[in-house]
């Protein structure tokens, strides 16, 4: 048998990578419903001769976090007003929103689930005599009036295990496949070498070939997602990945633009999903469409037990549906206090819908209670099948998860970007480039980003991540012809970043023959055993599950203690091969937003998500001090962070 | 609850252009070993069992074992891909069967016009894209706006 000290991957790494240099206008890195939505709309705004070019470290037809699928699209107006969706955002995200964003957000994301539908994704519709059918069946559609089936006042439910493929055949058909590189990933932005705080281009590599690709572009998109395996999860072995948002979300939206000098807001903000333990199988359809209860082991719905809990935290606990941390804290005193595990009460739930059913209708509503899963969380099915749980005879326990980041769903960290050009936003909220604002720019001229990027504005899930990125299309294009004699040029040569990129396989190719492991090696650091020594450090310090979400200024300077090593020994991560080169780069991207996170939560003295995460030492929501944006911006000049308050500005009235 | 190849039926994707569960994973975990042309998944604790793999697979030789952490051996989950459905087999642990039946598209895939490209835009500077200029709708603004 031979010694394991042999690089393992099938595409190895070499010590002299090709290195291709492209010119382009516009740059869209990433590929999820952002980055497709801007792919639809760019060529539609950008002048013939235009140059642009999208880099997905995956493949468009399955990446991002659509790619598995859903079972609902959770942002659909409809009849309601986009006054009333910042109304509930600001809600659930305790006060501290950025309203025009919402708003905008808002008034645009139907337009996208229409081209959906047009598209051919199936969307369940209420017929007139109140009977609803699935997708397929050829109702007439939305855009005309026709009513979905609502799973909330916000969500509608859909057939969507090819919800991503379809999003993704109409941003190649639009955008065109000779402007897609797939599996280059994309892992530092370039600043530009004559003029002060503008983006210029970005490097990254191929995971199929060793290849480096430098980018010169006059503006780009970044939006590649949230962070993912930043905490440890509660599954440790081959259950790691079975995250409930997208393991391979790895904060390199975050790190990348935080790096060149990107303002970065509310990074203390991160969501932690009450779902069904383990499998993560989603439980919004679960409470909303078929009113199932959660309760405790005494069979108790702690929502109204502890409903005392949260007179603490008006107006976010009074609310007819209290913020989503606040659920969280409720449950968790239950935790604490022995009086779990906590159950969803399917066979209730299930029972009292099927009454006045038909044995048909019967066997209809269980498939969708399974669609549900099967659509979006197979793992979850995968669960249920393993365990004998069917789910009409028991219930299913569920349990608050690790922490993630994001801006997208039910979090708002990530980067402060200006508003749209209406004279109802306030100037603050802008953000000028010689005279003009740009929606979706953010502090660096010529960067912007979309998604789960955009911070203090979540809750645009899936369409309104597309509707997102195609407002950012537009404003891409408009930015391009205002500056269209600005010439790209990279502060480091294209060898210089190159060397940057493929450090990690320098690093092993100098030192794996001295040892005969190359996973035990003391001259490195593997990605693998970098990413679990991070979640290490946030779990037992940063408010992770070990301390139920509990942490201090003196657990925080413990974490930065080590993690400031961590960042020492990111130098001397290893690679072998091209799959653990792309790891290597995640992995130093979730340091990287790992770092912002905590950071934040050490500024703000407070408790303003109980349920997510607790400052001991500051165990309260202080309205009076704290209900302002905490911001960041690193120097990529001088390398110094700081950290500072920034103005909420309320728009919509109460 | 990682993917695995069934050696007897993996061809690696020889009449093909490109091996399809390499070429679809978005955790990059699937590859080909060209010496033997399986497939296998080569990092089973970062897949999100999110069936890309199997549905992909022009062999039905993928399948998902799950998690060895948290599920008791013996359920199985599988698919089965039609252009405008997917059937999904649930078998449990005890021997149960279930199936269901979803649509899962209603145009023919490859049918979305790439001609809706070349409408373009006419007024950059506001704040439409370009099917709400068509339409001509028009843009909500705030109801009332707080202190004012």
């Amino acid at each position: 048998m031979a010694l394991p000290n042999k690089p393992a991957g099938e595409l190895l790494a070499t010590l002299d990578p090709a290195v291709v240099e492209l010119d382009t206008d516009i740059l869209i890195v990433g590929g999820g419903m952002a980055a497709c939505g801007t792919a639809y709309e760019i060529k539609k705004w950008a002048p013939e001769g235009t140059k642009i070019l999208l880099c997905d470290k995956a493949a468009l037809e399955r990446s991002g976090a659509v790619a598995q699928g859903l079972s609902a699209i959770n942002t659909y107006l409809g009849e309601n007003t986009p006054d009333d969706y910042v109304r509930m955002i600001r809600n659930d995200l305790m006060g501290i929103v950025r309203e025009d964003l919402i708003f905008d957000c808002g008034r645009h994301v139907d337009r996208s689930v229409y081209l959906f539908e047009e598209w051919g994704l199936p969307i369940w519709k209420t017929l007139e005599d109140g009977k609803t059918v699935d997708g397929a069946q050829g109702a007439p559609i939305l855009k005309i009036g026709t009513k979905p089936v609502r799973s909330g006042r916000w969500q509608i439910m859909i057939n969507g295990e090819s919800y991503k493929r379809i999003v993704a055949e109409a941003a190649k058909a639009a955008l065109g496949s000779e402007n897609i590189i797939e599996r280059c990933f994309i892992v530092k932005l370039v600043l530009d070498k004559n003029e002060g705080n503008r983006i210029a281009g970005a490097v990254g590599f191929s995971v199929r070939e060793n290849k480096v690709y430098v980018i010169r572009t006059n503006a780009m998109m970044v939006a590649c997602g949230g962070a993912v395996n930043v905490f440890r999860p509660r599954s440790t072995g081959e259950g790691m990945g079975r995250c409930w948002y997208p393991v391979w979300n790895a904060g390199s939206t975050y790190t990348m633009c935080q790096e060149v000098g990107a303002e970065m807001t509310m990074m203390e903000n991160r969501f932690v999903p009450a779902r069904f333990k383990d499998g993560y199988g989603p439980v919004g359809a679960w409470f909303l469409l078929f009113k199932a209860k959660a309760t405790n082991t005494l069979g108790e719905n702690y929502m109204s037990t502890n409903a005392e809990m949260l007179k603490s935290y008006p107006p976010y606990g009074l609310a007819k549906v209290p913020a989503s941390c606040l659920r969280n804290h409720l449950m968790l005193k239950e935790m604490r206090e022995g009086r779990g595990p906590i159950y969803m009460d399917t066979p209730t739930a299930l029972a009292a819908l099927s009454a006045n059913m038909t044995p048909k209708e019967v066997k209809h509503l269980l498939a969708e209670a399974w669609e549900d899963f099967l659509d979006m969380s197979v793992g979850q099915a995968g669960l249920w099948a393993g365990t004998n749980t069917e789910p009409e005879k028991v219930g299913s326990e569920i349990m608050p998860t690790e922490p993630y980041l994001l801006g997208s769903h039910s979090g708002c960290c990530g980067i402060w970007v200006a508003g749209p050009n209406e004279d109802w936003v306030p100037e603050s909220y802008k953000v000028m480039y010689k005279g003009k604002n740009y929606k979706g720019m953010t502090t660096v001229n010529g960067l912007f980003t979309a998604g789960d990027g955009t911070g203090a504005s979540g809750h645009k899930f899936s369409s309104g991540s597309h509707a997102e990125g195609r407002m950012v299309a537009k404003s891409m294009v408009r930015f391009i012809r205002d500056n269209g004699s600005f010439k790209p040029t990279l502060k480091e040569t294209a060898k210089e970043l190159a060397d940057i990129v493929y450090k990690p396989v320098k690093t092993f190719m100098e030192h794996y023959q001295k040892s005969t492991s190359t996973d035990v090696n003391p001259n490195y650091i593997k990605p693998a055993g970098f990413q679990r020594r991070l979640m290490k450090i946030t779990d037992e310090y940063g408010a992770g599950v070990a301390t139920s979400y509990v942490t201090s200024k003196a657990m925080l300077d413990k974490a930065f203690h080590l993690l400031g090593m961590l960042r020492e020994d990111s130098e001397k991560m290893a690679a072998g091969d091209l799959h653990e080169l792309l790891r290597a780069w995640e992995n130093y991207h979730r340091l990287g937003t790992v770092e912002s996170h905590l950071r934040h939560i050490l500024f703000r003295e407070e408790s303003r998500y109980p349920g997510f995460y607790y400052r001991s030492d500051f165990d309260l929501v202080d309205e009076k001090n704290w209900k302002c944006f905490v911001n960041s911006k690193f120097d990529p000049e001088k390398k110094e962070w700081s950290v500072f308050k920034k103005d909420y500005i309320q728009i919509i009235p109460d | 609850m990682p993917s695995f190849v069934d050696p007897a039926k993996c061809d690696g994707c020889k009449g093909g252009e490109k091996t399809a569960c390499m070429y679809i994973c978005p955790s990059d975990l699937m590859v080909l070993n060209v010496e033997n042309m399986k497939a296998y998944n080569q990092e089973p604790d970062q897949c999100w069992e999110c069936y890309s793999c199997v549905k992909i697979c022009p062999q039905g030789a993928i399948a998902v074992r799950a998690y060895s952490d948290i599920v008791p051996l013996g359920g199985v989950v599988q698919p089965m891909m039609s252009s405008d459905s997917i059937m999904w087999t649930i078998q449990f642990r005890n021997g149960n069967l279930q199936r269901f039946k979803f649509p899962i598209r209603t145009t023919p895939e490859g049918s979305i016009d790439p001609k809706n490209a070349a409408h373009k835009g006419k007024n950059l500077d506001d704040e439409r894209l370009t099917d709400e200029e068509i339409d001509n709708f028009s843009l909500a603004k705030p109801i009332a706006i707080y202190g004012k």
